[in-house]
């Protein structure tokens, strides 16, 4: 052996000039390691397979005019973007290019930005300046940002755009999720534009609760808020019976009761359930309240709490003085003050008392509370921060209760413990712990939520663009969201407003919810007579919608109190209410408006002027558009809807002031009394 | 040395025979077999590229009677990328199974096989297809749904009342592939922008122009071209098994 190593030693590096050779060749072969690495690259060969996939393609010259062999790279300095992505992914800007299906070839799907100006890791992440196919994707040592899943790439976008977009569903849906399913109770989420996210969800305050319940229902409420009602915005804290049991006996202990809501009972309930299912349907109390049908599906809307099972919850007098005036017991609630009429209050409570379930309270039996059990009830309250949601007298709602998410985000994946099996990602980190966040400790306090697949990715896109980069972005580039203003009108009108519970449908001058039209310039819009007329009995206009305004029993002067301030308040500068007037137009004019609206501008498409022929289910009925619109507002409608009411789905005609001038003539002859007939589906 | 080879070998295969079984113990022993697989619901649905198909995806298995067989066995396949919520199961009493699927990251078609295997273990197959929808697709989806569903769409629910029975000239539902394929994208446009008169038809479709952009309408018309039926050439890409 040694001898053979000795002969080898001998014949390479016998003597100097065979010493050089041999040194020279490992030199040369050693300097060839470089330029072969190079060669050798990914990118180049994925570049030879682009060359290869566009050669038999009809606009080949094109393409290969496009292409540029290297490294390519985006560079922005203002945002740190280095991107070397487009180095492989050659074809990304290429428009021919939509039947590629095969990666990195595909040409990027159409977006509101150009690449240049954004580059690719601001939305996708990854590492931009890498230059191999696992560094640039995945996360490495010195690298842990890996590619974000397609299906989270809507965070992104919210990185400069702060407000609602018409592109991001998910993200709208995640943020509006974060605001009203109580996460930002508990979670302090500072916005990148240094406001603080606020909560939309309305929990009930607690102080009075024994007015309102028995604490055999708050028990089994407590133990599994979802069987009491399916659509339950409290999440279940997963109490033990023990525990469950001494928070019901704090609660009904520390509740003060309310003057008012016990005293005497002037109606009883009553049980016609023919008058009650009238009442509450003439009401509207379906338009906010869901009940579930026998077929297991919701019933209503989701502004106000799932009655299902009301009847087995709420005291009988407790409800009464609740429909009598909501506001007695609680000042902030979104419910409208009705005026009922006592027989009214015996009868929707009659009604709804009925609406119980045996099973759900049928296994509790609860002994009469200890000092001691109230004691540590109240100990439980406050570990669970029960008070950041709920109002409870005694206990201070605490301040930073959970885990501030202001930049979720961007958070270090070795901050994080996963769960075996679970992927070591950031966004599978935050669904986890949405989905099921006991599993990462027994003893965390965050409760379990019931989101379905969609509401977890959606919330999990909301938290994702809460990152370093929407906090240190370039400020002209941050698109900032339209913020809910605090609008409240004043006085006499304001308060009667309020307690009407107007904003919690209507919107006024940015503030109130969706459900019904934004009334910010209702007083250009609508004449005197008939608006005093609607709140006395208000009809329907759209033949198709199911939510409608509901008769609150208003006195005439409140009728008027209202009426002369939203005619006098909302007026906008667009509408001069005295620039047409309301009748005298030529029978030619009405004439020619007539044949413009059923022939060149084809309104009984959506529209009804004419119960007989006319079966337009879209745009609100106008038989009587003469009594109730103003003629001004007509016309400035027929020039520019949006200008009136931004979003309406109403097209822009751009139609010339003849046009405008004979349609609002037409319409404005419009005052026929007939109810429309409703095409029975 | 030559049996401590053989031993080796042999513990190898074992291992792999083992982890092959291993692999398979996720998709259930059939107790039945059925000879067809039929759609019950769920086929042709629209989701944003990445997410949950709306509905669940239904298929049932029936024997030569046609009547519903429980126990068979019901696989699911299809482009990587989609995910099945269970890949594989068992049919319940009413010979169904039900799987809810997420599509892939790229917008397109991607075909779904739902396949069972009759008594003589031949692999049946069901071809479905269902549609992701890429960002201009789903901007275009939300537009439709605000200004276009209520007239073109004949469905009517309790939300939204649909408009199509009241029109004398009736819209053409989007997913009316024989007749809108034959539209060209500057044809859609124009009838969108100037309304139906642009191009002699009915008035009843009024001028858009005004009211959205152009790059709406072409969001629009990407959404038309991805949900019609038969596809539209322009649909982009399908994505199959392979």
């Amino acid at each position: 052996m040694k001898e053979k190593f000795a002969s080898l030693w001998q014949k390479l590096f016998g003597d100097s000039v065979r010493a050089f050779g041999v040194v020279s060749v490992i030199f040369l072969l050693s300097m060839a390691i470089a330029p072969a690495k190079n060669f050798f690259s990914e990118w180049r060969h994925y570049q030879h397979g682009y060359l290869s996939v566009i050669r038999n393609r009809s606009e080949a010259n094109t393409l290969q005019r496009h292409f540029q062999s290297g490294i390519q790279q985006i560079w922005i300095p203002d945002l740190g973007v280095v991107d070397r992505c487009t180095s492989c992914h050659v074809g990304l800007q290429e428009a021919s290019l939509t039947d590629v299906a095969t990666q990195p070839y595909r040409k990027h799907p159409v977006i509101p930005h150009k690449l240049d100006q954004f580059g690719c890791t601001i939305c996708h992440r990854g590492q931009g300046a890498a230059t191999t196919v696992a560094e640039a994707h995945s996360s490495t040592l010195a690298w842990e940002q890996p590619i974000l899943p397609a299906k989270y790439i809507e965070s992104s976008c919210g990185q400069c755009h702060r407000g609602p977009l018409t592109g991001t569903p998910q993200l709208n849906q995640g943020r509006n999720l974060l605001q009203r399913q109580g996460c930002v109770h508990c979670h302090t989420v500072k916005l990148p534009d240094g406001n603080t996210m606020k909560a939309t969800d309305d929990p009930p305050p607690l102080s009075h609760i024994a007015d309102k319940t028995t604490r055999e229902w708050i028990f089994a409420w407590l133990k599994d808020p979802q069987a009491y009602a399916t659509t339950s915005t409290m999440p279940n804290f997963r109490l033990s019976d023990g525990d469950a049991r001494d928070i019901s006996a704090f609660l009904i202990a520390n509740s003060t009761p309310i003057a008012g809501n016990n005293a005497t009972v002037p109606a009883k309930a009553s049980s016609d359930p023919a008058a009650g299912a009238s009442l509450y349907g003439e009401s509207f109390c379906a338009s906010c309240h869901a009940v579930q049908n026998a077929a297991g599906n919701m019933v209503g809307g989701d502004i106000g709490p799932e009655l299902t099972r009301v009847g087995s919850k709420v005291k009988p007098e407790w409800l009464q003085a609740w429909l009598r005036n909501p506001r007695t017991y609680d000042p902030g609630t979104g419910m409208p003050h009705y005026r009922f009429t006592d027989a009214q209050v015996a009868t929707v409570s009659g009604f709804l008392l009925a609406k119980t379930d045996s099973d759900l309270l049928a296994n509790i039996h609860l002994d009469s509370a200890t000092p001691e059990q109230i004691e540590h009830g109240k100990r439980l309250v406050s570990d669970y921060g029960c008070a950041s949601c709920h109002e409870i007298s005694g206990i201070k709602k605490p301040e930073n209760f959970a885990p501030e998410l202001s930049r979720i985000g961007s958070k270090p994946i070795t901050q994080l413990i996963f769960l075996p099996g679970m992927q070591h990602t950031l966004p599978d980190y935050i669904a986890g712990k949405i989905k099921n966040p006991r599993a990462f400790s027994p003893g965390l306090k965050m409760p379990q939520y019931t989101f379905t697949t969609a509401q977890i990715d959606a919330l999990t896109t909301a938290l994702l663009s809460l990152n370093d980069r929407s906090y240190t972005l370039p400020p002209s580039l941050a698109v900032p969201r339209k913020a809910e203003t605090d609008y409240q009108p004043a006085g006499k009108a304001g308060k009667l407003m309020t307690d009407l519970a107007c904003f919690s449908c209507h919107r006024i001058n940015g503030h109130g919810g969706d459900m019904a039209p934004d009334l910010t310039w209702e007083g250009s819009s609508v004449q005197r007579g008939w608006l005093a007329q609607f709140f006395k009995n208000p009809g329907t206009l759209r033949p198709s919608l199911i939510r409608r305004m509901p008769r609150f029993n208003l006195s005439d002067s409140e009728v008027n109190e209202l009426t002369d301030y939203i005619m006098t308040v909302y007026q906008s500068p667009a509408v001069d209410r005295d620039s047409l007037s309301q009748g005298g137009y030529s029978p030619g004019q009405v004439e020619l408006g007539k044949q413009l609206f059923y022939g060149k501008y084809s309104c009984q498409g959506c529209h009804i002027v004419d119960t007989k022929t006319d079966k337009g289910y879209i745009g609100p009925t106008l038989t009587q558009v003469g009594s109730r619109l103003n003629a001004a507002w007509i016309y400035q409608w027929m020039k520019n809807p949006q200008s009136l009411r931004p979003g309406t789905i109403e097209p822009n005609r751009e139609m010339s002031d003849e046009d405008a001038r004979a349609l609002t003539a037409f319409l404005t002859s419009q005052k026929g009394g007939g109810k429309p007939e409703v095409a029975k589906k | 040395m030559k049996a401590y080879v053989a031993f080796l070998l042999g513990f190898a295969l074992l291992g792999t025979s083992c982890s092959h079984k291993r692999e398979s113990a996720l998709v259930p022993k059939p107790t039945a077999f059925g000879a067809a697989i039929v759609e019950s619901s769920g086929g042709k649905q629209f989701a944003q590229t990445g997410s949950l198909l709306p509905q669940p995806l239904v298929v049932q298995v029936n024997d030569q009677q046609g009547n519903a067989v429980a126990g068979a066995l019901v696989e699911f396949a299809a482009a990587p990328g989609v995910i099945f919520d269970p890949g594989a199961a068992l049919t319940d009493s009413s010979g169904q199974v039900t799987a809810n699927v997420s599509l892939g990251s790229k917008a397109g078609r991607y075909q779904i096989i739902a396949s069972t295997v009759d008594k003589s273990y031949k692999t049946i197959d069901l071809g479905l297809e269902e549609i992701a929808l890429g960002y201009q697709q789903t901007l275009g989806r939300r537009l439709n749904n605000q200004y276009c569903d209520r007239c073109h769409n004949p469905e009517s629910t309790v939300e939204q009342v649909s408009n199509y029975d009241n029109l004398d000239v009736k819209p053409h539902p989007f997913t009316e592939g024989v007749t809108l394929n034959q539209i060209s994208d500057a044809d859609l446009t124009a009838i969108i922008t100037h309304g139906g008169p642009a191009l002699n038809k009915s008035a009843l479709m009024p001028a858009w122009g005004n009211t959205l952009s152009k790059s709406d309408i072409q969001a629009l018309i990407s959404y038309i071209r991805a949900v019609s039926d038969p596809p539209s050439r322009s649909a982009g890409p399908t994505y199959s098994r392979n």
